[in-house]
């Protein structure tokens, strides 16, 4: 019956792993020959998985999981898909009815535990409501601002018979999302956007989810109006284009930070003013005025007052606004931008003999034509790869954004990997999180997955390094890995090619050896190990106290 | 008494909503409560008048700008079928408080006195101490339990307010 809802919902992948209580719905898979099943090594690695086959192909990503430790496994990778909006719907089996409450073996309450994770979960109780909840569960997690939703099956009902009715529509009386947008506010708005002489789009998550591309892309040029994106909003604007003006916040690019604080109006499209972009939100951009558009009501004056707020899906706000707006230029506001990012250049590299990690990063994006799926993990590596690694194309970059969970960039790959077969996938990691999640290396490989990590290792948890070294007097209490396994050896354990690379003579054949081999590559970088990510401002102060570059103290070091 | 000092001066908003009755309802509401650090004074639920659903009155601490995020927050709730904030409105609210007081023959009169100004109940009666039934809003509540606790207030237990919106043309 659940085979039958997932095709019904043309799901094609399940990540997953069996168990006890789950083993009835795995033992009738091989009869649904159209449901690729991947086996994982770490249920986390499930939900990642099914996390970055989500971003990629904009589909719901699946999971499965056994009672007990399978559902709580899952845990991180369905709070990192709820922080970041994406949809996926966890399957897990549950101890069967008459036990449940009793401690029984691997029982455990996940709908309790992923209650605040979740954006619903549900517990079947009864066998005849199966086919509709599955419904149910695909519809809340795909539409309006998409997330994870869980659906907890007690053994005895996987077992049991009953009427399967899967309803060709739902009807949830607590759940409409909007599908319209109120024209007075969008009035509003160009009203505001008409007498701004400063105006620029925050481009968030919410345009790649709705699709709003063309629309952000045509709203820009017919009011000329610079884009800056947020982390999980990169490329949904083509860097390439003259009115694009990178990502700001703790590490984005200095300018981007100062084109916000001196703008006059911010138009804020499907993103939530999350605290790594505001710092302080009290100082926050306080000469402008804010359009919020969010799907997420409850988004709207979280964190920032919006002067005018828009409750609707990105691509309806932004099409009705492109259709109801004058056509205008900006030429002083770009001539200013143009002065900000001269005078403030952010991400020009040192010249060193030493390997530095974004020298690596600039040499990929120019060996793989800026083309790749990049998928990172959290943490220094991912600032690294965002500032340069620039997105021209669209939903180029899956990255753990809210959540901040180190270890996605195995799995995540390998989900992204399995829904964009045609493309080319680089899971840049760091050392750390490489190591928490690297069991799923062996799914890759038996798979034969063509994914390529690129290890940036530093030998330390590098952000908390850096945070150790600014405002903790170097003090390095357990950030050094003494420890690291050679990541070369560790790639052959699990029949994988692999590199090591020390200099930075290296890097340029390593990467194209890598391109050129069919089937999965990783390369240890090892890089320079003390070096930071600027720009840098600290957590919850203001652009004012922005780091912009190494102090000379440390670039004599 | 210092607790019930402070709580005066907090300003408060009442909030209703029409929910599912199912199991887990009030543990999703009360977790979102909890967890994005909204504090409440009380909630009150049960059924209402349309079948498999409940009516449910959250008096929560806070102006305007929390009540909205309180209210949005709720709406998104997949078993929240509907949330209104009603504070400005033109609302009756009740509560239901049992109060259990010192009382002897010299004092029962004169409790049976307040009582009467009330108009509470007066509902068991034994050699030591007397259960008061009140209804009322909070102030009145309040009040009579002030009154009381110069007796020896023994035990109090109260609902928590439930409340309606008035009809508009009388």
């Amino acid at each position: 019956m659940v085979c039958e809802s997932l095709i019904r919902e043309g799901v094609e992948h399940i990540f997953g792993i069996p168990g006890g209580a789950i083993l009835p719905l795995y033992q009738v898979l091989p009869e649904y020959k159209k449901l690729k099943h991947i086996l994982v090594r770490h249920e986390q690695g499930a939900a990642h998985a099914a996390d970055g086959y989500a971003r990629a192909t904009g589909k719901a990503g699946v999971a499965f999981a056994t009672s007990g430790p399978g559902t709580t496994n899952l845990v991180t990778g369905i709070m990192t898909a709820k922080m970041d909006s994406v949809p996926i719907v966890a399957i897990t089996g549950q101890v069967g009815r008459p036990v449940i409450g009793t401690d029984a073996f691997q029982e455990t309450d996940i709908t309790g535990i992923t209650l605040p994770i979740t954006k619903h979960n549900y517990l079947v109780m009864d066998i005849n409501d199966l086919g509709e909840t599955i419904k149910e569960a695909f519809h809340i997690a795909t539409t309006g601002r998409p997330g994870p939703v869980l659906v907890d099956i007690p053994k005895d009902i996987l077992q049991g018979n009953g009427v399967f009715n899967y309803p060709e529509n739902v009807n949830i009386p607590g759940y409409k999302p909007n599908t319209s947008v109120n024209q007075k506010q969008i009035k509003r708005a160009c009203e505001l956007i008409k007498k701004s002489k400063r105006p620029v789009l925050l481009a968030g998550h919410g345009i790649k989810i709705s699709k709003a591309y063309d629309e952000l892309l045509e709203l820009a040029e017919k009011c000329q109006i610079p884009v800056i994106n947020t982390l999980l909003g990169l490329s949904s604007f083509p860097a390439n284009h003259f009115l694009y003006c990178g990502w700001p916040g703790m590490h984005g690019m200095a300018y981007s930070n100062l084109i916000l604080d001196q703008s006059d109006l911010i138009i804020a499209v499907g993103m939530r003013f999350d605290d790594r972009i505001t710092g302080n939100p009290d100082k926050f951009a306080l000469a402008s005025k804010k359009i919020h558009i969010d799907i997420d009501a409850s988004e709207i004056g979280k964190i920032i007052h919006a002067d005018v707020p828009i409750v609707s899906d990105a691509k309806i706000a932004l099409s009705n606004l492109v259709k109801s707006v004058e056509e205008k230029t900006h030429v002083a506001w770009l001539n200013q931008i143009d002065r900000l990012k001269n005078n403030h250049p952010s991400l020009a590299l040192r010249d060193t003999e030493k390997l530095l990690p974004q020298f690596i990063i600039k040499e990929l994006h120019e060996l793989t034509n800026g083309d790749s799926i990049i998928v990172t993990g959290v943490g220094q590596h991912q600032m690294w790869a965002a500032q340069h690694y620039t997105f021209n194309d669209k939903n180029k970059i899956i990255t753990s954004g809210g959540a901040g969970a180190m270890g996605y960039e195995v799995p995540a790959a390998l989900g992204a990997q399995i829904g964009r077969p045609n493309e080319m996938v680089w899971s840049i990691a760091g050392d750390g999180g490489f190591q928490m999640t690297m069991s799923e290396l062996a799914t890759i490989s038996e798979n034969n997955l063509p994914i390529k990590f690129a290890i940036i290792n530093n030998g330390f948890l590098g952000m908390v390094r850096q945070w150790q070294e600014l405002f903790y007097e170097k003090s390095y209490v357990s950030t050094s890995y003494k420890g690291i396994p050679d990541f070369v050896k560790l790639a052959e354990a699990f029949d994988i090619y692999a590199l090591k690379v020390t200099d930075k003579t290296q890097v340029k054949p390593a990467i194209l050896d890598a391109i050129k081999h069919d089937g999965p590559v990783l390369i240890d970088f090892i890089v320079e190990s003390e070096e930071n990510v600027y720009p840098f401002i600290p957590s919850g102060a203001t652009v004012q106290d922005m780091m912009e570059e190494p102090s000379s103290q440390e670039i004599k070091q | 008494m210092t607790i019930k000092d402070t709580k005066n001066i907090i300003p408060t908003r009442t909030v209703t909503a029409l929910v599912n009755d199912k199991p887990g309802v009030l543990n999703r509401i009360t977790s979102m409560l909890r967890r994005r650090g909204f504090n409440i004074q009380s909630l009150a639920v049960g059924h209402s008048e349309i079948d498999h659903l409940s009516r449910l009155t959250v008096v929560v601490e806070g102006g305007d700008d929390i009540v909205e995020k309180i209210t949005k927050q709720l709406h998104k709730l997949i078993d929240i079928i509907k949330v209104n904030d009603i504070s400005d409105d033109n609302i009756v609210s009740r509560e239901l408080a049992l109060i259990k007081v010192n009382s002897d023959t010299k004092t029962r009169s004169e409790i049976m006195q307040i009582v009467a100004i009330y108009r509470a109940k007066i509902v068991d009666v034994s050699s030591s101490s007397i259960i008061i039934e009140a209804t009322g809003d909070d102030q009145k509540i309040q009040a009579l339990q002030n009154l009381l606790s110069s007796f020896g207030l023994i035990e109090v237990m109260r609902t928590g307010l439930i409340a309606m919106n008035r009809e508009k043309n009388k």
